[in-house]
This record gives C-alpha cells, structure tokens and sequence, in this order.
C-alpha cells in the first residue's frame, strides 16, 4: 500500500490547485504553501518506509491498468536515484511559493494554481515507471512552466516562453519517436507489447549497434535539449532570464534535471553500446559545452543571465560525469543534479530579491551591495562559492566526483592486465573540463567581487540618494522610489526580512551538508550507480547478429568481474 | 440489391428522418418548426444504435461499416447542436415581429435535409460493394455541402466560397470518376472484392496491370479533395472562412471522413502484402507487408508534402478559421501515414486502426474550436445585415477571462489538437507513431513528429491568445451567440477531449476490430486459398474470405 503514498504526493498539489480558483485571490499563496508543504510529510513517509538498504531496487511499486490496447498502465515506483531527486523537488516546491510573496502581485490565483499543477507533473516523471506516464509527465511541464514564464516574465516573456516551449516539443518528440521505436523492436523481438522502463531495457540493450546509436540519437535530441547540451542550449537563457524568480528556481532546479534524468533512466541503460561507441564525442560535447558556457558567462552583464548560462557549463560537467561510465562518474553525475538544484536555485533566489528591490540584474547599475544589504551579500558570497565548488560545500564534492571519474576512466573495463577504472573518457577530458572549473571561479567571483563588494552602485537616482546619505545609511524606505520606480518597493526593506532568510536557510544547510557530510548519500547512490554501470560494461558491444537474437551472449571477457571503483564495491561499505 | 439491406438499415433511417425535417421545417408554427433539429438529432440517434448491430460484410475490411457509421453518427449530433440556428435567424426574427410567414424565404427545412443527405452519403461510403456505388456515395457527401457553403451566411463571401468549393470538387469528383474507369479498363470489374481478386493475381503473375495503376492514381488524387490533401487543398481556407463556422465544422469532417474510407476501400483492394522497399525494426526485412510501390510511393510522398504544406501555411495566417483550415490539410497528412502503413494484428501495429481512430480524435476536438468561433459574434453593421462571426484572432483575445467557459473549451481542444499529453490528441498521435515505426516507416515518421513540432506553434497561439492575454479594449466588442446548443457543442468536444482521455479503450478496441482486413484470395489462375472464416484479430496476412 505504500504506493498511495506516491499517489499522495502527485494527487496533493493538483487538488490544492484546484481549490485555489474558488478562493479570494488573497488566500492564494497560503493554499500553495499548504499545497507544497503537505507532500512533505508525505515524503518523511515514503523515505521513512523506502528501504535504504537496498535503493537499486524499485520500491513502493503499483501498477493500474489505463489503456491496455496502448499497453499503457499507470506504473509508479522508486528507487535511490528517484527517491533523491523526489526530495528535492518535494524540497524546492514550498521555497518557490514562499520566496514569490512578495514577487507576485498580480494573477497570483493562477501563479500558484500552475506553480502547483508543475510540482505534479514533475513528481510524476520521477515516479514513471511506465515509459508512457514518463513522457506524459515529461511533456505537460511544458504546459504549466509556459505559462509561467508567458505571464509573469520580465519584457521579452512571450518570445522566451514560445522559443522554451517549441524547442524542448520538438526535441522531445524526436526522442518519442526513439522511444518508440524501442517498444515496436521490444515486441517484434519477444512479442510483449508494453511500456515497462526495466522490460523495455532488456530488449532495448539486444540492438544492433546502428540501430541503439540511432535511438540514442534520438533521445538525446530529446533530453539534450532539455539539459541543454551544448548545440541545443540557446533556449535557456532565454527562458531563465524572462521568467520570474520562481520559475528560473524550478526551471533550474528540476527541469533541467528531467533531461538528466532521462540520460540516466534512458539512454545510458537502453542503449549502452552506443554510449561507448559514441562517448568521446559527447565528452567533448560536453567539454565544449562547459567552457563556452563559462566564456559566455564571463562577459555577461545581466546577473541572471550569468547564472543561466552557468547552468549551460555546469550540466556539462554532469554529463560528463555521466559518460565517464565508472562509479565515480555517474555518482558524482546524480549528486551534481541535486547540488546544481540547490546552489543555482538559491542564486537565483538571491537575483530575484535584489531585483525586487532595484528592478535591475545589470551588473553596471548595481554594485558594492554587501554595504547595504549585508545579510543578502552573505548568501549571496556563500552560493557563488557554493557554485564554484568550495572544498567543503556541495557543489565541490559532485563537481570534483565527475572530474575524477573522466580522470579515472580508461578503456580497460576493469580488465586485470590495464590499469584505471572502467570507463571511456580520460585526463585529457578532465584536463580540459578543468579549465571550465577555473572559468567558473573567475566569472562568479567577478561578478560577486562587482555587485557585492566594490563602490555602492544604485539603479539611477537610487544610486545618488543612496551615496548623499552615506554607505549604509538609509533603512531602505525611499530608496528605491527615489530612483524612479513606481511601485511595491516600499514593502520591502534594504535587507532580506525574515521570509526571506527562511527561503535561503535551508539551502544552505543543505549545501553545507551535502558539502560536509556527503557519505550517507553517496552510500544511497552507489548501488543504483554501481548497477547501471554493470549494465554499460556487461552490454558494451551490440550484438553482431541479426534481429533473431533474443539473449544477448555476453563477450566472454566482459564475464570476468568488473573492479568498479577503487574505492566500492557493489555491496560494501555504508 | 436485397442482401445488401441489412447494411442500409442506418440510411434508411436517415431517409425517413430527412423526409420528416422537411415537412417538419417548412411548419407555419414557429414552435414546430424550431424543434427540427430534434428530428435530426433522434434520426442520427436511431440511425447510430442501427449502424452498431450492422453484421459483418463481405469486403476487405468486413467490420468497417459499424463503427464508421457509428462515428458519423455521433460526430453528426455533435455537428448538429453546432448546426443549430445556422439559417433563418434574420428571417425568424422578422416573423417574430409580424411579417407574415412566407414558406419560399425559409432555409431551415432544406438546410437539416441537406445535412442530413450528407451525412448518408457518408454513411454509404462504407458499405459500397463497387465502384459505382462508391461514386454515388461519395458525391452524395458532397453535393449537399457546395449548398449549405452557401446558404450557410447570407452573405456574399460564402457564395464565393461555394462556388470555388463546388467546382474545385467537380474537378476533383471528374478525376476520380476518370479514375474508376481505368481501374474498370484494368480489372474487368466494378466490383470491389473482384477489383481486389484481380489485383492479387495479377500481382502474384508478375505486376498491377499499368492502366488499373494508373486509375488507382487518379482516384486517390481525386478523392485527395475530399481529405483536403496536396494537391486538392486549394480551396480549404478560402472555403472554411466564407463558409460560417458551424459549416466550416460539417466540411473539416464529414467529406473527410467519407474520403478516408474511400481511400480504405480503394487501397485495400491493392492489399498491403507486396514486397515493400524498407525494413521494420525487427528486421522482418518488409517482405510482404507493404502497398504496391507506386502507390506506396504516391501514398508517402502525400503525406508528407500534406502535412509540410498544410502546417507551413497555418503558420502565417491571422484568420483562426484559416488557420484551422490548413491544419485540417496538415491532419490529413498525418492519417495518410496510417494508410502508408496499412492493417496489422493489434491497435498499435495497425495503421488502419489508426486512422480510424483519428478520425474519431480529430472530429471531437476539431468541432470545439469551431464551436467557440461559433458561440461569438460582431453585432451586424445595420440592421438588415447578420452578425459577423467570430473569425480573427483577436476575436479570441483573453476569452478566458471574459468568457471562461469558451475560453477554456478553446484552450483544451487548441492544446489537444497540437497533440499534448494528457489530451485525446496525444492518444490520437500515439498508435500513428507506433504503427509507423511498426512497419519500418521511420522517415515518415520523423516527419510526422517534425510536423507536429511546426503545428504546435499555431497551435500553441490558439492556446495562449485565449488563455494568457488580456482582451484590447478597442477591439470591436464581441456579443454571444444566442443559441445555447452551440455552447453545448463546444464543452462536449472539450469533454470529450478530457474524458476519452481515461476512456479510450473502448473505442481503440473498436478501431482496431473496425481495421480488420481479409487479404482477397488471388482470383483466376492461382491455387484458391480455403475460405477461412474471418476472425475479428485477423493477421492480414491470413487469407480468407471468398469473393461472391
């Protein structure tokens, strides 16, 4: 019965989404609270009764039958790498409400009954057991997240929701087609019409090598646009940039993820040989990805785009970890989603307080900001170092985990006779990701070095009131209406209030957590890991023969036992 | 003629029912004559329980006239409730305030008998036994239409309409008769089982005699009107907006439903078992399971060009109904994959299936957005002239603010039209997708997802214009339209899209029985096949069923 718990927590925020047009507009954002909050206790429930000893096996699994002539049937269930990412989402939903309370101002019954309809539909792609309910969900965030960005996006909003909205339709039906594809070859080879993610793997992994790099290719046109890697980037700063805070946080921090996501649930278990054939160029699309992103960044001006195309670098570094088909790798791949989640969410958070108090991100009207808002420059320098990859937060031990793992990987595939750790990639590509590491240092401490160190520097008039009272001076009343701005900014004071700091705290915990303590959540992933990149090595060569086969032979030396990781074994330490 | 009454059942109800709104419509009682369209509405009714206890005939596809019959049935109430308060308002009203009855300036009675007619036309279609009978069934569809595009405002745009409409259609209904003939030159038969025994033999003595090729040919350019498909698509948008949007509705769907089935009927006597040019993913090496090449050829490039063409030109157009008008050419395109692909043993390895299901699809959701259009009107310049129907698409600016229940029946069908999950359109697009790939279609399949990348841009502003933007103040205001089962029209289609969501299994099912097809046994020169009884999940691959 521990499924109606994943139930719970897809069915909570519809109803409340549901409840919330029938209410005064006023009582808006506490029903999305609420609605956000509730499936948290549902989550302590779910992780409380998950069992932890074993997370890659799929837990709490339910199956309903919905459209047998489709063969689809709503087939829910969990396991390590799911459970983590549901908590995140569970976790971003109730600081995305909080941290638009004063953001919002205008529809916010239908702010929040959308913001609500998306955490359904993303919890509901973490959950997908069935390859339909995957790609339902995965497509219907479009639908919420558009409207989200059409409507309460800065100028340019309807531009940046069409172009956000046609580019990952498009990918993502390519990558239908690909999927699709998988299903017709599942059946024509044993006969079983059905969308089981595991049962369709099997078969998945018995193609031909031309066959899985064209499905490959296909998901990847799919979930790369989603990422975005490198080529399919252009929609996201775009997106990131035009949308309100809210949705850049989720956007960030779990849609980006679902492209992710789906390279890990998808491409590297259905088709493996095609990873291995194809890995060093995606490493170095990645590669690309990371350093052109960072070069980028380094000459932005706006601060939220910065942080946009920082993600751009930043996932880069995720698939890497990805493609580097070891343990490390893909540990500190899935571990980078929930870092970048956490870290970029609260960048972006810390850009959308600033610009409701000036109604500017561009770096050359604002400046020196630790003087005026201390507590503000605070999180603001704890993120970006976060970001960078601080020895001691989070986004060091992923970021230095996915390095690592490139570092590590060679071709040997665990044979005893060659050294290293299986895997494709190598200290070149590591080499050169590292360089991104070294861009990002310099574009984040830049910009934090221009906006919250340095000369006070104010939007406009705010900029002259400012300084004829002295740094620091003012308790923020009139500040920013001296500069001309019409509205609302009289609510807020210079520095972050108490609403605020409550959004932001528990970010931070979590990233010095995650950066002090990160061993009980590697321990969760490292079976789930270990066991997909089993997978890869045991599946690494299509099978030669035609399209009779139906169990895959493995290659004799494939059968000899794989050295994982120096540092794991698959059932070892805790 | 007598075996053939069991079939006819339906159409003789539509008969009785069409004799009845005309003696019904031309009522000097206003109150009998505004009940016409509950005699329209108890003839589809009738008609439609009729048509599901058809039995099984003696064709290619033995289980097709049920659940065509059915859908036109039920799409044709809903067109019915959209048709409502089409013809006479202005007439209708001047009676209303004295002018005494004149029966000569009333349209209501002829108008629901011309639906009606229609409709039977279509309902013909399926059971036709030859060529002739198709013929007949066919333009029976289509000659009441070229009328009710013109009667359907008063208008003079709709005239021009009707015009254009009516001779495109005679050139197209010219093409296919031309057609037929050759196919008769070729085969020696009108009959379709015949037409289908001849073409098997000839192709297992070596290949489709030439001059039945080339009539097959014709015909499918022919009927290509019909569907409103590259190269007869000329005359869609210009047609949809003159014609008002209760009629444009009947045409995106009645003809085409009609010619859909023809092209079922006229293809399947090719069959689907010729060795094709292309692989399924199994690696079945396609021998087999594939169309004749010309006509797979002739058939694939259609499609593809349909669907590029149509969504292209709905990409620059501000005339929601041309919109609609070129993404019904584009819908169009993409049930042609399903005949590309042709019948298989289960829902989503069978074309056939699949278009028949997306026939069903496309006639509920399509009919919501015009039903909306339908809902709204410009108050008439003066007073003689009529209401101006809702057609730009600032007609449909913030509509969900204004008129929330229109807005949102607006924005559901929009979305499930574009194919989104979560609505019928995604379900509809599914077993395409599946039965492309199926059958080793890939590149078309490409296509098909490329191009409903392309609508959803459209699509996606027919969404959002209602849903996201506020309404211009200057904009010439809007009224509603006062006949309530308009409206009624509209949140059954945006029901329907939501309900069948969770629903569709039924009519999957049926689509798939309804796609049942019997390979014709070679006639004349080959070793006869024993008749085998015809079993609802036939394999095409099994043969059976013996021609009389």
């Amino acid at each position: 019965m521990t499924w109606a718990i994943l139930l719970a927590l897809v069915l909570i925020p519809l109803v409340f989404a549901a409840m919330i047009p029938s209410r005064p507009s006023g009582h808006a954002k506490g029903v999305a609270l609420a609605g956000m909050i509730l499936p948290l206790f549902a989550l302590v429930f779910l992780a409380g009764l998950f069992d932890w000893s074993r997370p890659h096996h799929m837990q709490h699994e339910a199956t309903l039958e919905w459209l047998p002539t489709l063969g689809l049937s709503l087939s829910v269930g969990v396991d390590g790498v799911s459970m983590l990412l549901i908590i995140l989402t569970g976790l971003l939903g109730p600081i995305c409400v909080l941290g638009s309370f004063t953001a919002i101002r205008e529809n916010e019954k239908t702010f929040y009954s959308w913001l609500l309809i998306l955490q359904s539909a993303m919890f509901g792609v973490f959950m997908a057991r069935d390859l339909v309910l995957f790609y339902l969900c995965f497509e219907f965030t479009l639908v919420p997240m558009y409207v989200l960005i059409s409507l309460f996006g800065s100028s340019n909003r309807k531009a940046a929701a069409t172009k956000f909205f046609l580019y990952t339709f498009t990918g993502s039906i390519v990558a239908l087609a690909g999927l699709v594809y998988v299903v017709v070859h599942t059946f024509q080879t044993t006969g079983l019409w059905t969308m089981d993610i595991g049962t369709l793997g099997e078969a998945a992994r018995a193609m031909s090598l031309r066959e899985q790099a064209l499905v490959m290719g296909a998901m990847l046109l799919g979930f790369g646009v989603k990422v975005p890697l490198f080529p399919f980037h252009t929609w996201l700063p775009l997106a990131h940039t035009e949308a309100p805070t809210a949705g850049s946080v989720v956007l960030a921090g779990v849609l980006l993820k679902l492209g992710t996501y789906g390279l890990y649930r998808f491409v590297l278990p259905f088709t493996p040989a095609a990873i291995v054939e194809y890995a060093s160029l995606l490493g170095v699309i990645c590669i690309v990805g990371i350093l052109y992103g960072g070069l980028i960044c380094w000459v932005q001006t706006d601060v939220k785009k910065l942080v946009a195309y920082s993600s751009v670098a930043h996932l880069g570094f995720c698939v890497l970890g990805m493609l580097a088909i070891n343990a490390t790798g893909l540990q500190g791949s899935v571990l980078y989603m929930i870092n970048h989640g956490l870290s970029t969410g609260a960048l972006f958070l810390l850009i959308g307080m600033v610009y409701e108090r000036y109604h500017t991100r561009s770096m050359r009207e604002l400046g020196g900001l630790a003087s005026r808002m201390p507590v503000w420059a605070t999180f603001m320098v704890f993120f970006a170092m976060a970001s960078v990859g601080l020895p001691g937060l989070n986004g060091f031990v992923s970021e230095f985990l996915c390095l690592l793992g490139t570092f590590q990987s060679s071709d040997g595939w665990g044979r005893p006779d060659v050294a290293g750790t299986p895997g494709l990639l190598g200290p070149w590509y590591a080499l050169f990701a590292g360089f991104g590491m070294v861009v990002a240092a310099i574009y984040l401490l830049f910009m934090v070095g221009k906006v919250v160190w340095g000369p006070l520097v104010l939007p406009g008039g705010a900029h002259k009131h400012a300084s004829s009272h002295g740094h620091g001076g003012g308790h923020g009343h009139g500040d920013g209406d001296a500069g001309g701005h019409k509205h609302d900014d009289d609510h807020l004071p210079t520095d972050l209030t108490f609403r605020e700091i409550s959004v932001l705290a528990p970010l931070a915990v979590l990233c010095i957590a995650l950066g002090l303590f990160p061993q009980p959540v590697m321990a969760i992933l490292e079976a789930p890991v270990n066991q997909t990149v089993r997978l890869v090595i045991d599946h690494r060569e299509a099978p030669s023969h035609g399209p009779t086969r139906t169990t895959p032979s493995a290659p004799a030396h494939a059968a000899a036992p794989v050295v994982l990781a120096p540092h794991s074994t698959p059932e070892g330490e805790q | 003629m007598n075996q053939m009454l069991p079939y006819m059942l339906p159409e003789c109800a539509m008969f009785v029912g069409t004799c009845l709104t005309m003696v019904v419509g031309l009522s000097r009682d206003a109150n009998t004559r505004n009940q016409t369209w509950m005699i329209v509405f108890a003839t589809l009714l009738v008609a439609g329980l009729l048509a599901s206890n058809t039995p099984p005939a003696d064709s290619v596809f033995p289980y097709l006239i049920p659940f065509s019959k059915g859908l036109i049935a039920i799409v044709g109430i809903m067109l019915m409730l959209l048709g409502v308060g089409t013809v006479d308002r202005a007439e209708e009203a001047a009676v209303a305030q004295g002018r005494p009855y004149d029966a000569l300036r009333m349209n209501r009675a002829e108008f629901w008998a011309l639906f009606l007619f229609s409709l039977t036309g279509a309902m013909l279609v399926p059971a036709s036994p030859n060529l002739i009978w198709l013929f007949l069934a066919l333009e029976l569809t289509s000659l009441p239409t070229y009328v009710m595009v013109v009667m359907s405002t008063r208008g003079t745009r709709s005239q021009e309409a009707g015009v254009k409409y009516f001779f495109l259609g005679a050139l197209g209904a010219a093409m296919f008769l031309y057609g037929f003939a050759l196919i008769y030159g070729g085969t020696g038969s009108t009959n379709l089982n015949q037409i289908a025994a001849t073409f098997a033999a000839q192709s297992a003595a070596g290949g489709i005699n030439d001059i039945a090729a080339a009539g097959v040919l014709l015909a499918i350019v022919g009927v290509a009107f019909k569907i409103a498909a590259v190269p007869m698509h000329f005359y869609t948008a210009d047609v949809y907006q003159g014609a008002s949007s209760p009629i444009s509705a009947f045409l995106a769907f009645v003809p085409k439903t009609a010619g859909f089935i023809t092209l079922l009927l006229l293809v399947g006597t090719l069959g689907w078992s010729h060795v094709g040019g292309h692989s399924a993913p199994g690696g079945e090496g396609g021998a087999g399971s594939s169309l004749p090449e010309f006509a797979r050829i002739t058939l694939w490039v259609l499609a593809a060009i349909t669907m590029t063409v149509g969504n292209t030109l709905a990409l620059i157009q501000s005339s929601v109904k041309r919109i609609l008008a070129y993404s019904s050419v584009a819908h169009s395109g993409y049930m042609l994959v399903g005949l590309v692909v042709g019948p298989g043993s289960e829902f989503t390895s069978s074309g056939v299936a699949a278009v028949l299901f997306y026939l069903l699809c496309y006639g509920v959701m399509n009919l919501g957005v015009f039903a909306v259009l339908a809902c709204l009107e410009h108050a008439p310049k003066d007073a003689d002239a009529d209401p101006a129907e809702a057609d730009h698409i600032d007609d449909i600016r913030g509509l969900c603010r204004t008129r929330p229940l229109l807005g949102w029946c607006m924005v559901i069908c929009s979305l499930s039209l574009l194919g989104l999950p979560f609505t019928l359109g995604f379900w509809g697009k599914l077993p395409l997708f599946t039965a492309g790939i199926s059958a080793g279609e890939i590149v078309l399949v490409i296509i098909l997802g490329l191009n409903s990348a392309v609508a959803a841009f459209y699509y996606l502003r027919l969404a959002a214009v209602p849903l996201l933007e506020s309404r211009d103040d200057s904009a010439p205001a809007l009224r509603d339209n006062p006949f309530w089962a308009r409206r009624l029209a509209a949140m059954l289609s945006a029901g329907g899209v939501l309900s069948l969501v969770f629903l569709a299994n039924g009519p999957m099912e049926s689509s798939l029985e309804a796609g049942t097809y019997v390979q014709a046994a070679p006639a004349r020169g080959s070793a006869p096949t024993p008749a085998a009884p015809a079993e609802h999940h036939n394999d095409h691959a099994a043969a059976g069923s013996s021609t009389h």
